[in-house]
């Protein structure tokens, strides 16, 4: 063995800088471990066990990007793998934010899937290696590495938005967001394809210093390149003209993994496009800034101005999530540290009202995970007290009122914008904001007001589908879901078996939901009343940008 | 032929070796042909052949260019196994009938894809005529061609790429391994029965086999 | 000297537009995926030809990642239909009419 390695060129050695790829080995590793532990008993493991092993992988994940972070904060940041990913104070956030992520969506997983009774490891094994995918987008330091990490994001989206087999719905939203995703995905490749051409590299710095040290004339294909690269990356993040798989997929996929989904394939889209756009094309600003402009505004209006007309709450939170990605495209915008600085924030917050919100949807949304219309959230305070709660909490964050993290965020890529002179954006964007707060809090407002008549007809339906939820039957009345009646049941006895206990109240939360429920709602409150954290945390993340 | 730019229209002079030129244009009329027989083919079975045409000219272009590896890889995966999926899949289903796409349900649709395509081809073709292709950039992963007077006596192709995998897209390799996982986890997940309630009494792997041989009756109806 | 390697890039692009128009016009589910691999071929022709122009392996190594990742995708995504569509025959996006818009 030691001759084998004292035969090999030195120069065909790479130096691995460990630290650097540690939380994304977590993430991959517990995956392993779990499907390999899984697999080699002989009965099926408990799923608490499983959503344990994630927790703990995804903290460990979660620690080790922490001492990832002091690491770049004492020694600087450094390219690692022979230039294939960066470890800077960027891919850190973004490794501390997806490994938080990662937490929330096994928790809220785990009551999803014993309300359905699906057993068996693979849920929680394509969250985290879904997540190790946003991981490595964040930390991306070459384009392919960027194509890479965004099609395991993607390809292990696909796979959990159908994961929901008894649903038919779950099935159609993953064929929509596959052959959307893989039309964007060879977009976005091709786009790699003619940046290479241009520029001769695909490594993002020296991108970057191509552009420095080049005065390209005639620079069609780079710019052509470029826009192809907008284009997949706006797929991916749902901005407007490419949003059109968004509200089916949002709507169709389990409420989990909708909640997963909006948040982890949003930060790792983002991040990718932040460090492409602001590190490599910095140069370029004057010419993709319009593009993004435009994308921002169409997200910002139409995202507020739709969800106000829809029946499903699931679809009034895919268009707001549109709306949000047009403030966080404000950052991007900008161009400028701050700017980045506020998207990141933005991502930051977004990210827990959004598992948050779907957290709560999945445990209202019932056994079948298919009554999402808005009727159903009528009077749901006086039902449960403390989901009404917390929803009402991340949607009064989201429409960005004081003194949630929602507000700050908000503040933050506004003032981004702001310094950047992109005042008609700013106006914009307020103006949308404005519009979004309509429909949040009519939601709230619903869910405070006292059942009415159609309330009655809802709880009743509840209790009804409790008892049998094999007739899981969706808000347009159609069956959506047909199970056998007996393995259903042990479904509703397993949902009893919760912290409230109240069998009496037809919505119980799972007991690990409710842990998932408290953690978002903490760090909207607590980021909130202490916003410097984070600022100084996202502000550090810019400084160490690689410009 | 001017390095480094379509702007100058010089490339357009046909190559004095003819041979190059003829396997050009044989290869490229094959990989057009069978694109647009995917694109226009009401019957999916012969689209999948016509894929299979396309694919096996896109590889006598990468060999023309000296990437031979690429090409055996091309056929092997693509031709070998991607179609042969496509083709397994469709015969499973039992969708091989042909669909009629003269019966659009959007009138017009079909023309304004047209319309984008053409945009689409005149806006790149546009965008890389008007454009310098980068050249002259210190490689970082290594030259492909060490002996560019003599292409064919230089370093086969699969050792530039084999150093070249192995040292600076080592990360890159290492994380296809994620897609990889992915791929198996997903094939598990997605072959199983819906509404076969808890599966907690079988394994996966029985659970695919029930499926496999259970199919073939509920689609033959 | 083999033909100027412009005339590849030229052909991937067509080769592209065809796939794209292709995903668009097609409403048989199978024949999309078939023109997404069109569009990663055209994506590889691409490449190809330009680490045969700058002289560089990266193109080169850039497809054969491309190749796995086409793999992947094709295996999750012919998982999907094949899951989708065991209750009922045909497969064309039309069938979609489940949720609107």
């Amino acid at each position: 063995m030691t001759a084998l390695l004292a035969a090999t060129p030195a120069h065909l050695t790479v130096k691995i800088a460990y630290l650097s790829i540690l939380p994304m080995l977590a993430l991959l590793g517990g995956a392993l471990v779990i499907l390999v532990w899984s697999s080699l008993l002989r009965r099926p493991l408990e799923t608490v066990w499983i959503t344990s092993l994630t927790v703990l992988a995804a903290t460990a994940a979660l620690v080790l990007s922490l001492m990832q972070y002091f690491d770049v904060i004492h020694h600087g940041a450094h390219v690692a793998i022979d230039g294939a990913i960066v470890s800077d104070g960027f891919s850190a956030f973004v490794a501390v934010l997806v490994s938080a992520a990662v937490v929330v969506a096994a928790l809220v997983g785990d009551g999803w899937l014993q309300q359905e009774t699906i057993r068996g490891p693979e849920f929680h094994v394509l969250v985290l290696v879904s997540a190790s995918g946003a991981m490595v987008m964040g930390a991306a330091n070459d384009l392919i590495v960027v194509f890479l990490g965004l099609e395991i994001l993607s390809i292990a989206l696909y796979v959990l938005a159908a994961f929901n087999a008894r649903r038919r719905q779950s099935g159609e939203a993953a064929l929509k967001y596959f052959v959307l995703g893989g039309f964007s995905s060879a977009v976005f490749l091709y786009g790699i394809a003619l940046v290479y051409g241009s520029t001769g590299t695909t490594n993002l710095p020296q991108i970057a210093s191509y552009l420095a040290q080049n005065y390209v004339l005639h620079n069609g294909m780079l710019l052509a390149g470029l826009a192809l690269l907008l284009v997949g990356f706006g797929f991916k993040a749902a901005a407007v003209p490419f949003h059109l798989w968004t509200p089916d997929v949002y709507q169709g996929s389990p409420s989990p993994v909708t909640g997963f989904m909006a948040a982890v394939a949003k930060v790792g889209a983002f991040a990718a496009l932040l460090r492409v756009f602001v590190s490599s094309f910095g140069l370029l600003r004057a010419d993709w800034q319009p593009a993004v402009w435009v994308i921002a505004v169409a997200s910002l209006l139409l995202g507020a101005s739709v969800a106000l007309v829809q029946r499903d709450i699931k679809r009034m939170l895919a268009y707001s999530s549109i709306n949000h990605a047009g403030f966080i495209l404000l950052g991007l915008q900008a161009g400028s540290t701050k700017g980045v600085e506020g998207s990141l924030y933005y991502l930051f917050a977004y990210s827990f009202l959004a598992l948050g919100s779907f957290a709560v949807i999945s445990v209202v949304g019932g056994p079948g995970d298919g009554r999402h219309g808005l009727d159903r959230y009528r009077g749901l305070a006086r039902r449960q007290p403390w989901l009404a709660g917390a929803l009402a909490l991340f949607l009064v964050a989201q429409a960005g009122i004081p003194p949630t993290t929602g507000f700050w965020a908000k503040l933050e890529v506004l003032q981004a914008a702001a310094g950047a002179h992109s005042y008609a954006l700013a106006v914009i964007a307020m103006l949308s904001a404005v519009i979004a707060g309509f429909f949040y809090l009519r939601v709230v407002v619903l869910m405070y007001s006292p059942a009415g008549a159609t309330g009655d007809g809802a709880a009743t339906g509840t209790i009804v589908d409790t008892v049998e939820p094999a007739r899981a039957v969706g808000d347009e009345g159609e069956p959506v879901g047909v199970a056998p009646g007996g393995e259903a049941g042990s479904g509703a006895v397993a949902l009893l078996e919760a912290d409230t206990g109240e069998s009496a109240e037809p919505l119980v939360i799972p007991g690990t939901t409710g842990i998932a429920l408290a953690l978002c709602a903490g760090a909207t409150v607590v980021l909130g009343i202490y916003p410097a954290w984070l600022t100084d945390f996202a502000h550090q993340a810019t400084l160490l940008f690689h410009p | 032929m001017v390095p480094g730019a379509l702007f100058h229209f010089s490339w357009l002079k046909i190559p004095a070796n003819r041979i190059d030129f003829l396997t050009f244009v044989f290869s490229a009329a094959i990989v057009l042909v069978g694109a647009v027989n995917v694109v226009r083919q009401r019957n999916p079975v012969l689209a999948a052949l016509s894929l299979v045409m396309t694919l096996f000219g896109v590889a006598v272009l990468f060999v023309e260019q000296q990437a031979n590896f690429l090409a055996a890889v091309q056929i092997i995966v693509y031709a070998g196994a991607i179609v042969v999926l496509f083709l397994f899949v469709i015969m499973f289903l039992g969708v091989d009938r042909e669909e009629s796409i003269s019966e659009e349900p959007l009138r017009g649709q079909r023309f304004w894809a047209y319309l984008l395509m053409a945009l689409t081809f005149v806006g790149l073709l546009l965008a890389g005529l008007g454009s310098r292709f980068g050249s002259g950039v210190p490689s970082v992963a290594g030259t492909l061609n060490d002996n560019p007077a003599h292409p064919r006596s230089a370093t086969p192709d699969v050792v530039v790429l084999g150093k070249s995998v192995f040292t600076t897209y080592l990360f890159a390799f290492e994380i296809t391994s994620a897609l990889l996982v992915i791929a198996v986890v997903g094939a598990v997940v997605l072959a199983r029965r819906p509404g076969a309630g808890p599966l907690a009494e079988e394994d996966d792997d029985e659970v695919e086999v029930e499926v496999e041989t259970a199919e073939p009756e509920e689609v033959s109806t | 000297m083999s033909v100027p390697y412009q005339w590849d890039i030229v052909l991937s692009m067509l080769l592209f537009s065809i796939g794209a128009v292709g995903v668009l016009v097609r409403r048989n589910i199978l024949v999309m995926f078939m023109c997404i691999e069109l569009m990663l071929n055209a994506a590889n022709l691409a490449f190809v030809s330009f680490a045969r122009h700058l002289n560089d392996v990266a193109g080169q190594a850039i497809v054969f990642f491309v190749l796995v990742v086409a793999a992947a995708e094709v295996v999750v995504g012919l998982g999907i239909v094949v899951a989708m569509f065991r209750r009922r025959r045909g497969a064309t996006a039309d069938d979609f009419h489940l949720m609107k818009g």
